[in-house]
């Protein structure tokens, strides 16, 4: 009589945390664990006269190392709501992917113009959902029929609804520009040129944030998407020279071996048996 | 009882890159003048190099706090040294008195990740490549620092470093002009400056001949 087998039931989606033991175990013995490609960051969001502007860096690192020197932070939600993302590339991604997606089916069911709650309310509980394990630090904005809406969103779930709003490592740094002069009914111009100057205050003063300026500028029923909008961070030096590097890995030595010299070679031997 | 894990430490990384290159008959050394700790930037003009003697310069990057120390402390050695033979310390004397130095505090380290760079007592370019407690090799060109992973292949590509595998051995000096070698210092450092966060701002270079010492600067991104 055979026992009864425990059936092992696949999983069914979500985080397996079976080996966050074993991890904690290694990491007390001084094992490192690998690490994200983390967006260091700055990231801004502010109302103006007519509706929201947005603004982002471009740099994304992976520890001291900057693995893109030209990232795009602002990702789109809706035609009316677009979304910056602080906090590990991956999730910031992914969460804004599913969320958009989820608004253009519920769009198509609703047959209206996505709000700018619908999507905060979409991503607080999914981050809540993952206890904060989902690392995705968002400024999400946009304008739809109830007006224009700007809200920061935290890993484990909270929000805030703001007038001005800064995210990321570089956050004091554009909080701080922020601070000093924003004030209410910014025109068009004045907005882009508060928005660049944070920016650029995270990018100068921040190690975690760098290279260029992007922004995006949303109204009633328009929206206008500047990408590298400033790139106040050009190469310095270009040799002249130029550097020709060989086509191929250079030969330092060559020995053989002939391989055939070692083996004996019986001739009319047995056959394998099948 | 498990062992509990210090939750303050002595030693902070201010980060940065040095390099030096020997040449025939001179030695660029060269650093980057940005200062940090964590993601922050504590100042954009700060000398990583310093003159022990007339033939000897030292560039250093890790802890500042404890390289001043180590600096400070070689030139009081070096100030003895003079009253006692009259005469100054050539570099590969210096260069055993730092490896001697560091390996004093193998217990309690100097967070200091040298280069040091000069003329040897024949007038040729010498470059010694230090760790943190003092183990050193006299090299054709070195680099440390957060930028020496960069930095390091693109020297060893450009400058074909005989391999201590390959014999016989072959000069530790590279066949390089003057003007070359400081193009290639530039070069290294602002490619290092567009991958590594902590190197940037400006780039002093220090170059020793025969004819003495001359500083050029050069400008880095500051992002």
């Amino acid at each position: 009589m055979s026992k009864a087998a425990v059936v092992e039931l696949p999983p069914s989606g979500g985080f397996s945390f079976d080996l966050c033991r074993r991890n904690d175990m290694l990491s007390k013995k001084g094992h490192k664990s690998p690490s994200y490609f983390k967006t260091g960051t700055t990231i801004v969001g502010l109302i103006f006269q007519d509706g929201v502007i947005l603004g982002a860096d471009t740099r994304a690192t992976a520890g001291p190392i900057v693995c893109d020197k030209n990232c795009e932070k602002i990702h789109y939600m809706a035609p009316n709501i677009y979304c910056c993302g602080a906090g590990t590339a991956a999730d910031t991604e992914s969460v804004t992917d599913m969320v958009s997606s989820q608004l253009q089916l519920h769009r198509y069911h609703t047959s209206r113009e996505s709000r700018v709650v619908t999507a905060l309310t979409l991503l607080k509980s999914h981050l809540f959902k993952y206890q904060g394990h989902v690392q995705a630090a968002l400024v999400l904005g946009g304008v739809d029929a109830t007006g224009p809406h700007l809200h920061t969103i935290y890993p484990h779930g909270s929000t805030d609804t703001l007038p001005f709003a800064t995210m990321g490592s570089g956050s004091l740094a554009a909080m701080a520009v922020f601070e000093s002069k924003y004030r209410e009914g910014l025109t068009k111009d004045e907005g882009i040129n508060l928005v660049c100057e944070a920016i650029r205050s995270g990018i100068f003063n921040d190690l975690g944030s760098g290279s260029n300026v992007d922004v995006c500028v949303i109204t009633k029923g328009h929206k206008e998407y500047l990408r590298n909008h400033q790139l106040p961070n050009p190469r310095t030096y270009v040799s002249s020279k130029g550097y020709p590097f060989p086509k191929k890995t250079e030969v330092l030595l060559t020995k053989i071996t002939p391989l055939k010299e070692q083996v004996e070679v019986i001739e009319g031997g047995d056959a394998m048996e099948e | 009882m498990t062992k509990q894990a210090a939750n303050w430490s002595p030693y902070d990384n201010n980060g940065g890159s040095c390099v030096a290159i020997a040449g025939i008959d001179y030695c660029v050394i060269a650093a980057d003048t940005r200062m940090s700790t964590g993601y922050s930037i504590l100042t954009r003009e700060y000398s990583k190099i310093c003159k022990l003697a007339d033939q000897s310069l030292m560039a250093s990057s890790g802890f500042q706090a404890d390289v001043k120390a180590l600096q400070k402390f070689l030139a009081a050695k070096h100030l003895i040294y003079q009253h006692q033979h009259n005469k100054q310390m050539s570099c590969p004397a210096m260069a055993q008195l730092l490896s001697n130095t560091l390996y004093y505090k193998r217990f309690f380290p100097y967070y200091s990740f040298n280069v040091l760079g000069g003329l040897d007592t024949e007038g040729k370019g010498c470059v010694y490549t230090y760790d943190a407690v003092g183990s050193y090799e006299r090299v054709g060109y070195g680099c440390q620092g957060s930028g020496s992973t960069l930095i390091m292949p693109f020297l060893d590509n450009q400058l074909k470093s005989p391999s201590p595998l390959l014999l016989p051995a072959q000069d530790a000096v590279t066949p390089l002009s003057e003007v070359e070698a400081v193009d290639l210092v530039k070069t290294c450092f602002a490619s290092a400056t567009e991958r590594d966060i902590y190197t940037g701002d400006k780039l002093e270079i220090v170059i020793l001949n025969a004819d003495g010492i001359r500083r050029e600067y050069m400008e880095l991104r500051k992002d």
